[in-house]
């Protein structure tokens, strides 16, 4: 498989003024003001093959969107190396820009007071899509998400959801082979979050396109990504299957049992130990059926983050 | 530039000025009262400059009520046409995230910028045009002019269009290294009312203004093209204007893409 996202130490410093509150600290910053340097990214490594969707996860300012910016060109950075499709981001060539694009959960990119077919309309003219190509793709990814009638509507008449929907279709007109989704499901309800995934996974089938996806929703994760690459405080923490991240990071296993009794029993124990205790279980009473199970990737998560 | 590379630059602006125009249908009133609203700071002007013509024996320095009415009749078309994407929104766009929507599209964003603008001034220009007419019939404009002015005089709007886009884009983008900018802008409007043509014929400035005008772009969005529909410029003045409009044409766009590269690099892509 060719490597379609390569990123070398690649890091980005931003210079933030800071002061404590207050009108003394006010007009002290007036004279003096204290700069502070944030390495929002720190030397960051890890490549995508072509097709793959990976799941990039981390809390809040860990360096996600950072990273996904810098690799849509939308920032410079401040040191390191990456290389998507064979272009260097920071370029910004068109012929780079024509072939990916980022998702943003909380932008709006269509013109407001507009039904999206006209904002579809405009992208075409940007890209320069061949209007027969522009046609066939706008219907097929119309139907697939199943918005035929809410691409008529102004886009300011649509709900969060609705707007989404016709966001992302508009986001792919120019079918690009790279798509950056930062938080594509954030505030969407249940179905809607199912349907984006599933659109999602459809047009990465379809397409062969190469896909990184943030998101706070584990389920967007375990539905799409075989693979994460787990970032905090700007650095990689975890580059792998989704399935081995419980057992690096894992602190504790659940044992559960049914007793010879009919009574079940379900203990949490720490990961080294439970070899031993499902032994002791085992040896002190009649157990009908026992499962040891890492505890849920919601739960494994939040330890990463805690660290 | 290539043949298919023009055809869809020519593409990309068609589209975005029928995208504007049907923005700008969706907002009928608001329409009429920014039309409204356009032509109130010319209609005071007009009546100040009139009054005090009439309390001088019927002129200032030379200059009549006809040519009072003439000059600031045409001065609300020029001034439509000059309204561009002000520097002071580049703050919001930024903050709001537009303008990284815009980084990511495979065309730089002042074609953005000139083309939507272009596209609103089509029904306001439309709106204007029977104003102007009932604003003639009660202020008798002396406007005579000769079919080489009507034609740079069409030439010359857009030329000034372009030229204040250019300048507008050049100094929003200074807010890439500081987000208060607003002073600069200030100071740089202020320099721009006085020394244009906007608040009064230049004419009627002084030497040393007249003289700093010429030096400047400023004059070459306003003064220029509504004298030369309103003056008695010569062939000659009015293919100089021309010329000049062409050189801040390439000034301005020569500091739009010297600033580019260094600005994109400071770009923190704050908010989204």
């Amino acid at each position: 498989m060719a490597v379609v996202v390569e990123v070398q130490g690649l890091t980005k410093l931003f210079r933030v003024p800071e002061r404590e509150g207050g009108l003394r600290a006010s007009l002290r910053s007036l004279v003096h003001r204290h700069w502070r340097e944030v390495r929002a990214v720190d030397g960051v490594d890890f490549s995508i093959e072509a097709g793959e969707i990976v799941g990039f996860l981390g809390p809040n300012g860990a360096g996600k969107t950072t990273t996904l910016k810098m690799l849509a060109g939308l920032l410079y950075p401040t040191g390191g190396k990456a290389a998507v499709l064979g272009h260097v981001p920071s370029r910004r060539e068109r012929d780079y820009l024509r072939r990916m694009t980022l998702v943003m959960g909380n932008r709006n990119q269509l013109q407001w007071d507009l039904p999206a077919l006209d904002s579809f309309e405009l992208n075409r003219a940007i890209y320069r899509i061949p209007r027969e190509q522009f046609r066939e793709t706008r219907d097929e990814l119309v139907e697939l998400l199943d918005i035929g009638d809410l691409v008529r509507k102004p886009v300011r008449q649509l709900s969060l959801g609705e707007r989404m929907k016709v966001e992302v279709v508009g986001s792919l007109l120019h079918l690009p082979q790279v798509l950056f989704l930062d938080e594509p499901t954030i505030g969407l309800d249940v179905t809607m979050q199912k349907r984006i995934r599933t659109f999602i996974a459809e047009y990465n089938r379809r397409y062969g396109a190469t896909v990184l996806l943030t998101s706070h929703y584990m389920a967007d994760v375990k539905a799409l990504c075989e693979r994460v690459v787990v970032i905090h405080h700007g650095k990689i923490l975890f580059d792998g299957r989704l399935a081995a991240l419980a057992d690096e990071f894992a602190a504790y296993k659940t044992i559960e049992a049914v007793l010879a009794d009919g009574e079940r029993v379900s203990i949490r124990v720490p990961k080294a130990e439970t070899s031993r205790r499902t032994a002791e279980l085992l040896a002190e009473h009649d157990v009908h059926d026992l499962t040891v199970e890492d505890p849920p990737i919601e739960d494994v998560i939040e330890q990463v983050f805690a660290q | 530039m290539t043949e298919s590379a023009v055809r869809s630059y020519y593409d990309f602006y068609a589209t975005s000025v029928r995208t504007q125009i049907q923005t700008q249908f969706q907002y009928r009133a608001a329409m009429w009262m920014y039309t409204l609203g356009m032509v109130a700071e010319p209609t005071i002007y007009l009546v100040v400059w009139t009054t005090i013509a009439r309390t001088h024996g019927g002129s200032v320095d030379g200059v009549g009520t006809g040519a009072f009415a003439a000059y600031y009749i045409v001065w609300t078309l020029v001034r439509t046409m000059n309204i561009v994407f002000t520097p002071f929104g580049w703050e919001w766009r930024i903050r709001e995230g537009q303008f990284s929507g815009w980084l990511l599209k495979p065309i730089h964003p002042i074609h953005y910028d000139l083309a939507s603008f272009a596209g609103q001034k089509v029904p306001w220009i439309v709106l204007y045009l029977p104003i102007a007419v009932a604003l003639s019939l009660v202020f008798h404009p002396a406007l005579h002019p000769r079919p080489v002015e009507v034609v740079v005089f069409l030439v010359a709007i857009w030329g000034a269009y372009v030229i204040r886009s250019m300048n507008a884009f050049a100094l929003g983008m200074i807010t890439f290294w500081t987000t208060r900018v607003a002073a600069i802008f200030q100071v740089w409007f202020l320099a721009e009312l006085l020394l244009s043509g906007r608040l009064l014929p230049l004419p009627l400035m002084p030497q040393w203004a007249q003289t700093a005008a010429a030096w400047l772009p400023f004059k070459w969005t306003f003064y220029f093209p509504i004298e030369a529909l309103v003056g008695n410029m010569s062939t000659g003045s009015l293919v100089v204007g021309l010329g000049m409009q062409l050189l801040w044409t390439a000034i301005m766009a020569g500091a739009v893409l010297g600033m580019w590269g260094f600005a994109l690099r400071q770009y923190t892509a704050v908010g989204n």
